[in-house]
């Protein structure tokens, strides 16, 4: 048999409209077989719809998918080899568990008794081998969420489509099943394209994240691209909790380096050193910028992180301990700027503090467009 | 072509419904209305001849009364069936014991028909044997209820059965609003120390503006299409003194052979109708729309 | 304890008890008013009964709200059976049969022809769907009268003028409107997305149906049963318009025995046949009347 390198899903210059309103512009995403691809952005950008194109529930206005190679122009969901699982499970009320799984293969005429196998070895592999004979009605959100996967993976398809399947259920059954699928992944090395609209979820579960908004790709990248090297100020803001602090600031570029100075409201400016050169400057001349920090790149002097950090002393306004950490906001640049600081470290509001600004994983934006300049 | 067939099967589904729509109500309305610019008599005639029918039926006597007490009726019909439909909810609203059974007791008179409605009220209101009699027998000796032959007073008592029959379908809508009434505002009128009464006069009833309106089309809708209630009740007499318009038609349809006429009451009645529903349904349809 | 205390603990006493009476009145006077509409409600239905027992003399002589001296059952006999509609005097029993065969046939075709109309409009939208479901249902709130004339020389070409399979047809086109609206309102609370799940595993759109929205059907199909069979058994103007002597639903009859100007009025007999017109909505109402409540709300509540 040979091995087909060819990519799993290969979406290209897809643009979707309602009428005049365009929900998706010129997408274009590409996996592997095997990745796990989470959709990620706010109510309304676009990545509910692009799910639903990609399964062939709604048609496109332009540009192609293609599954394992396919076309997928004018086919219909049914033929296209893949499983869905929805936010609310959609289950068939009046169907037992066994039937919601097996209605799938009824339909499309498989024999009773392979219909029955892949009943179990689903059933097994998800533990609900104990409901089949439940009705919907009478089962728990977890076990209605392993049965609507059990529909899925018993079509034993190319692609798995995960629609928001999670935000029905409570914040710790959400941290089991999010556990539970990423086991499932790793255990088949199923190709999956997932939506969700929670930051948390995308990282700990993709192997390739693509942050949309307003219909438009903002970046695309694996988790650690996307925390460290954000593409510009809206994917620097979304990902990651609490989010990235976005700084005012003037760079200023000398032959002995970049340095970066952050207006404060007590006394002088602070400035820091920074590492790399600015696009956009050609090693001279002033300019306004965003400094991103995350908050663990602010620390207390004390902790390993702060190794490559530049130290400060900073006026505390509030201190908020968070059992594992403790939290500072100080201000900078006009902006509430918080600090991840160890547990026991000794701060008081009101008071100064030294607090080490890690700059080696900052970026910096251009103010106008937001877009990545370091 | 499966293809294409599998794609518009809803449609295709839907189709024959709305073809028997456009044809039997819309088609069929046009026809009427159509017919109501001719001189048809006995058997329709196709050549329009402008608005005669009209003017006739503006000059016609009879006409007038049935306009008339479609306005009486109407209006004491919708007024008398809201306040007490409105009374009875907020009476079943004081968390009543036998609630069911006293719901069951209001509502039944909607599942008659209205020949037997009329029927049983035409026995009830019977000059000389009915309610007369009854008052007579418990000493009230000049007691007289003949309204039901009386020309000027027998419209009113098809107020008497309609509402009899009706009421009790207001009170279900009312109870049903009444009990949708979010309970949190009650609950903070009720710490802020308003009473009772206040309370439904300043917050319920206010809220309740949307089924108001339900009642007040479905009311108006039944009033209009009064017809059976007439024949039961009063067969339009004592001559034609309790006509509406729906009467009215039927006899020029059926009995008169003025096929002109028929039509162009026809259409005065589905303007009437059009005139109170169509903003209805447009509101209703357009804050329901998923 | 000192004497203010006690004074004030015998004035809330008293203050108290005359709260309770207070309450207890108000809760009586309630009762009292329910009970008082509830006879009013009641009186015809007893009227009827007493009246279709008793004999004519004692009829005559007055007294409309007594129970019957002795009790006939002659006027019920003669009202199935002997009771003249015009022409004919063969009682309410051929026209009892009548209604049945024409509401029976007519309430399952609306109800089938709303149900998949409803399936339709609530779960597989296209442009201008809405549109078209608005002018359905305003096909509910026409007045008969203005379809008449037409639908009458219509059945007359199609040569079904005063047969029953002609009223059948009448009343399924125009239960079409109602019956969709309850379909179409009931299927519009299933979500959207067990749709999408049925298309992915492969079922199309008459087997989406039968095996995943008709299952989840009965209660609407009750209410839709229910309201249609009272709305055509009661019916009169379409039976009135278009039936002729041997076809006529049993409210035509009805009207036409106790209209009947031929003969001495025979007001027990009356009686007897409008109970026996009504037996079948009222009994339909009393075991399943909740149902028929819920569709006369249907439409009519928002939310």
């Amino acid at each position: 048999m040979t091995q087909t390198t060819q990519q799993i899903l290969s979406i290209e210059n897809l643009d979707k409209s309602y009428g005049s309103v365009k929900i998706l512009k010129d997408i274009n995403v590409s996996i592997e077989p095997g990745e796990f691809l989470v959709l990620v952005g706010p109510s309304g950008c676009g990545k509910s719809t692009l799910l639903n194109c990609i399964a062939g529930l709604e048609e496109s206005s332009a540009g192609d998918i293609n599954i394992a190679g396919r076309s997928m122009v004018g086919v219909s969901p049914k033929d296209r080899d893949i499983a869905m699982v929805f936010q609310s499970y959609a289950l068939y009320p009046t169907m037992t568990v066994g039937k919601n799984i097996t209605f799938g293969m009824k339909v499309r005429g498989v024999p009773e008794e392979e219909q029955q196998a892949k009943l179990a070895e689903v059933a097994g592999l998800l533990q609900i081998d104990h409901l089949l004979d439940r009705k919907p009605s009478q089962l728990s959100g977890g076990q209605r969420q392993r049965v609507a996967m059990g529909r899925a993976l018993v079509r034993d398809p190319q692609l798995f489509l995960f629609d928001e399947p999670l935000s029905n259920l409570d914040a710790k059954l959400r941290v089991e099943m999010r556990t539970e699928i990423k086991r499932l992944h790793q255990t088949l090395g199923a190709s999956i394209v997932y939506v969700t609209h929670d930051q948390i979820e995308a990282m700990t579960l993709a192997t390739k994240i693509v942050v949309m908004k307003d219909g438009v790709i903002q970046q695309v990248g694996t988790p650690n691209e996307i925390y460290n090297h954000p593409a510009n100020m809206f994917v620097a803001d979304f990902m990651g909790s609490p989010s990235m602090n976005l700084i005012p600031a003037t760079a200023t570029s000398t032959s002995d380096g970049t340095q970066i100075s952050i207006a404060r409201q007590t006394g002088d400016d602070l400035v820091l050193n920074f590492d790399r050169p600015i696009s956009g400057m050609n090693g001279s001349g002033s300019k306004e910028v965003i400094l991103g920090l995350r908050p663990e790149n602010i620390t207390d002097p004390l902790s390993v992180v702060a190794q490559n950090g530049q130290l400060a002393d900073c006026q505390i306004d509030v201190v908020e301990p968070a059992g594992s950490d403790t939290f500072v906001v100080t201000s900078l640049g006009g902006k509430q700027v918080t600090a991840r600081l160890r547990a026991d470290a000794v701060v008081v509001a009101g008071e100064n503090a030294s607090l080490a600004f890690d700059l080696t994983k900052a970026s910096v934006f251009e103010p106008e467009n937001g877009a990545r300049i370091a | 072509m499966t293809d294409w067939l599998e794609k518009h099967v809803p449609k295709l589904v839907l189709m024959p419904s709305l073809v028997a729509i456009f044809v039997f109500v819309y088609g069929f309305i046009g026809w009427t209305a159509y017919v109501s610019f001719t001189r048809s008599r006995l058997l329709p005639k196709y050549d329009l001849v402008g608005a005669i029918q009209y003017e006739k039926l503006a000059t016609s006597p009879r006409w007038e009364v049935a306009l008339t007490n479609l306005a009486i009726f109407g209006i004491l019909f919708i007024l008398f069936a809201t306040v007490i439909g409105l009374i009875l909810a907020i009476m079943l609203d004081q968390k009543i014991r036998t609630e069911g059974p006293l719901r069951t007791i209001y509502l039944y008179p909607m599942a008659l028909s209205f020949i037997v409605t009329g029927t049983a009220w035409k026995w009830i209101l019977n000059p000389g044997l009915g309610i007369e009699s009854v008052f007579r027998d418990l000493g009230f000796e000049n007691f007289t209820f003949d309204w039901l032959v009386n020309p000027d007073l027998a419209i009113y008592t098809v107020v008497i059965a309609g509402v009899w029959q009706s009421s009790g379908f207001v009170m279900a809508l009312f109870l049903a609003g009444l009990r949708s009434v979010d309970g949190e505002i009650i609950r903070a009128a009720m710490v802020d120390g308003v009473s009772t009464p206040r309370i439904y006069m300043s917050i319920i009833i206010p809220s309740m503006a949307p089924i108001f309106l339900s009642s007040f089309i479905v009311l108006s809708h039944l009033a209009i299409k009064s017809f059976d209630l007439v024949v039961a009740l009063t067969g339009g007499g004592p001559g034609y003194s309790t006509d509406l318009p729906a009467t009215f038609m039927y006899a020029m349809a059926f009995s008169r052979g003025d096929i002109g006429q028929a039509a162009s009451s026809a259409t005065v009645m589905m303007m009437i109708v059009t005139a109170i529903v169509i903003p209805y349904l447009y509101s209703e349809l357009r804050s329901r729309h998923d | 304890m000192t004497d203010t205390t006690l004074n004030t603990m015998q004035m809330n006493e008293r203050a108290n008890r005359a709260r309770m009476w207070k309450r207890i009145t108000l809760r009586f006077g309630l009762y009292a008013m329910l009970i008082l509409f509830a006879l009013y409600y009641l009186m015809p239905l007893f009227v009827m009964l007493v009246t279709s027992l008793k004999s004519l003399d004692e009829i005559r002589s007055g007294a409309l709200l007594t129970l019957p001296r002795e009790v006939h059952i002659e006027p019920w006999i003669t009202a199935w059976s002997n009771a003249c509609t015009g022409t004919t005097c063969q009682g309410l029993r051929p026209y009892f049969w009548n209604s049945v065969l024409i509401s029976v046939p007519a309430v399952l075709i609306s109800t089938a022809i709303g149900a998949f109309n409803g399936y339709v409009l609530a779960q597989w939208r296209f442009r201008g769907s809405n549109i078209l479901f608005a002018l359905m249902l305003f096909g509910c709130f026409i007045p008969f009268q203005v379809v008449i004339l037409p639908m009458a020389l219509t059945l007359g070409a199609l040569k079904i003028a005063g047969t029953i399979p002609g009223l059948v047809l009448v009343h399924v086109i125009y239960g079409i409107g109602f019956t969709t609206l309850f379909f179409r309102n009931f299927y519009v609370t299933v979500p959207a997305e067990l749709l999408k799940a049925a298309k992915v595993d492969g079922a199309g759109f008459f087997r989406i149906f039968f095996s995943i929205f008709l299952p989840i059907s009965p209660p609407i199909i009750v209410v839709t049963v229910i309201w249609e069979f009272t709305q055509i058994w009661n019916d009169f103007l379409f039976g009135v318009s278009f039936s002729q002597a041997g076809t006529q639903p049993i409210t035509v009859a009805l009207n036409n025995i106790v209209n009947s100007t031929t003969g001495v009025k025979e007001y027990n007999v009356d009686m007897a046949a409008a109970i026996i017109a009504a037996l079948p909505t009222l009994f339909v109402y009393v075991v399943a009347g909740k149902y028929f409540i819920r569709g006369l709300t249907a439409g009519s509540v928002k939310g």
